[in-house]
């Protein structure tokens, strides 16, 4: 049912030249889900939300919005949907109250509703006491409420969000995706960027970009199972004597240091016991080894090696 | 152990502050130990980047002191600055040097002798893996590549303390992995390497950690010491529908709140087997259906919320 869907993307594809930024992904959105694109810088994030929002034209496949066409029925698209890029794009010579006025008139909110408006999205931001003041001098956290206030002036119900809490502190983070909740919960549906690994624990599909294609598409927790191997955290003295004694077991598919930290991955029926007495048996001492649930982190990386495999390319970068 | 860097009630207050204000670094100390990977962890405007800047000797303290390797900052910077690799967050590469003419200018103007550089370099563009690009211009290099060679230049006269501001910020997962990696190969060498960071899961990887919040330190320690001190435990909880298990969760009091981490919700409770039996129960009796209900890990992240709203409890 294409009206139950807030997206629908169909063999997306997008060429700048030779160069394909976007490769035949598919995926759809259903009505207050909150769908999150994750992937290193170029691989095609920002390019997708691009051909979304109706400012790109696909170079083939096709996607909706709320059953608009974005190649056809950009005005439409353009009407339903909110946009929070990365930069936000505040002025900061206005005042909070101003920027909301400012967004009000330029998406063209009747003059008698915009007061009600304001003060509906003020309340919405946790922005009350601060309308008065300068943005330049809001904090990072209060910026970024302000622009997400911002961007659904005119209450769209598909909303975009491209890395919406970089440099945001995890107390102000933690409220925001409570907004992103409370909307997503009214039937708004959310597609936000990140390749903040931890922030994707906050959507209900992930959809993970790599070199242009989509080499995920899951619910966090569906990923993290479908993640072949038991992962172990292991904390010891001489992680670097360590490493190597690991990475030469049979069973061990790969050592990573994380810091002081390695994390081990084994296949299937390792027990800790065994690494306890390898390790041992070679004279280090163990803080501590612990069974532990791979991230999405993890996840990634993983997928990204197989890729990496799958496809050597001559060049790196 | 000896003591790399030692801070004592560091203070910094800008002139363009206004009078009065916090300062941006509030009586600081430090303790970080030789060999130790040393994690500053906190959000933005933490005052991360400003203890960075008179630990390396580029900015004076209002109040207070530091030594490093046991030289004082305000008086014997030449000293310190022979031993310290210093990468600032918006680090200053030349974009338009290849990636060798930038080690090279690093380690020129870091006094590394000319019979010396070739040998350092190489190892150094092996350790980064940048073997292949040295004739690429760092402008034309990938965000992680540049970083790996902001790395590999502070590293070039084989200092040993290496001070690190938020390495990691923007990076994607790969690279973000990769130079944790290389930190652990610095580190393996006997150098000290003290890092500031605001991603929380990322105070995980140090030996030791200090959270840092509006100029001060709020609590310093192992990571795992410092999640065993928790006086709550975890309970993590999915079920459908969502609204009501928010309804149920919030009913609960565990002790400490809840917040919601994607579609589960994470409650911080003085008893965990109890509230698991009541969450079951209420649920259950509202029709739910629960797919994950545990105990879970209490990670750095709930760490930094209980103390931060301990802090606003207390002011």
């Amino acid at each position: 049912m294409s009206s139950e869907k807030s997206v629908q993307a169909t063999q997306l594809t997008r060429k700048f030249g030779d160069f394909i930024a976007v490769d035949q992904i598919s995926f759809d959105i259903p009505k207050g889900e909150i769908f999150g694109l994750l992937g290193p810088n170029g691989a095609g994030k920002t390019t997708t939300i691009r051909m979304l929002c109706g400012i790109l034209t696909p170079s083939s496949g096709a996607a909706s919005i709320l059953g608009f066409d974005v190649s056809k029925q950009t005005e439409e698209v353009k009407q339903r949907i909110g946009y929070m890029s990365q930069k936000f794009s505040l002025y900061n010579d206005l005042s909070v109250s101003e920027n909301l006025n400012f967004y009000a008139n330029l998406y063209g909110i009747p003059r008698e509703k915009v007061k009600s408006r304001i003060a509906e999205l003020i309340e919405i931001a946790g922005l009350q006491g601060h309308e008065k003041q300068l943005t330049r001098n809001l904090s990072g956290a209060w910026r970024q409420r302000l622009a997400l206030a911002c961007a659904i002036v005119h209450e769209p119900p598909m909303i975009f969000l491209d890395e919406p809490t970089a440099g945001v502190d995890p107390v102000s983070r933690r409220e925001f995706w409570e907004m992103i909740y409370t909307m997503a919960g009214r039937g708004v549906s959310v597609l936000a960027t990140t390749h903040y690994m931890d922030e994707a624990e906050f959507c209900n599909v992930i959809g993970m970009m790599y070199r242009s294609r989509l080499i995920a598409l899951n619910d966090p927790d569906s990923l993290k199972d479908e993640m072949r191997g038991v992962l172990f955290e292991v904390d010891c003295h001489e992680p670097g004597r360590a490493e190597k004694i690991l990475r030469d077991l049979p069973t061990v598919q790969d050592v990573v240091a994380h810091g002081v930290i390695l994390r081990v991955l084994m296949t299937d029926k390792t027990k800790k016991v065994f690494l306890e007495k390898v390790l041992t048996e070679n004279e280090i001492v163990i803080d501590r080894i612990e069974r532990v649930l791979p991230t999405l982190e993890d996840v990634f990386v993983s997928l990204v090696d197989q890729e990496n495999r799958l496809h050597v390319r001559a060049e790196i970068d | 152990m000896a003591i790399s860097v030692e801070a004592l009630l560091l203070t910094k207050q800008y002139s363009s502050q206004p009078k009065g204000s916090r300062p941006a670094l509030d009586a600081v100390d430090l303790h970080v130990e030789a060999g130790q990977l040393y994690g500053l962890v906190g959000p933005d405007g933490a005052g991360k980047t400003t203890l960075l800047r008179i630990l390396s000797t580029v900015m004076n303290p209002t109040s207070g002191s530091a030594r490093l390797m046991g030289y004082d900052v305000n008086k014997q910077a030449e000293q310190i600055r022979s031993r310290l690799g210093y990468m600032p967050q918006a680090f200053s590469l030349y974009p338009d040097l290849s990636v060798m003419e930038n080690l090279r200018f690093f380690a020129d103007i870091n006094g590394v002798s000319h019979g010396k550089q070739k040998s350092r370099i190489d190892e150094l563009l092996e350790f980064a893996r940048l073997t292949d690009f040295t004739s690429r211009r760092s402008e034309n290099l990938s965000g992680g590549m540049r970083k790996k060679l902001a790395l590999a230049c502070a590293l070039v006269h084989e200092p040993e303390i290496l001070l690190l501001d938020e390495p990691t910020t923007g990076v994607d997962p790969v690279s973000r992995r990769e130079l944790w990696q290389l930190l652990a190969k610095v580190i393996q060498q006997g150098v000290t390497v003290l890092v500031s960071t605001p991603y929380m899961d990322e105070a995980e990887r140090c030996n030791m950690v200090s959270i840092i919040y509006q100029g001060r330190i709020l609590t310093t320690g192992a990571p795992v010491d410092l999640e065993r001190q928790m006086p709550f435990r975890i309970v993590e909880v999915k079920a459908k529908p969502r609204g009501t298990l928010r309804q149920v969760v919030d009913k609960i009091d565990g002790g400490y709140g809840w917040r919601a981490v994607g579609d589960r919700l994470r409650l911080s409770v003085v008893d965990p087997a109890g509230v698991q039996a009541r969450i079951k129960a209420n649920l259950e009796t509202a029709g739910a259906q629960i797919s994950i209900l545990r105990e879970a890990r209490i990670l750095m992240e709930d760490v930094f919320i209980y103390l931060v709203e301990q802090q606003e409890k207390q002011a």
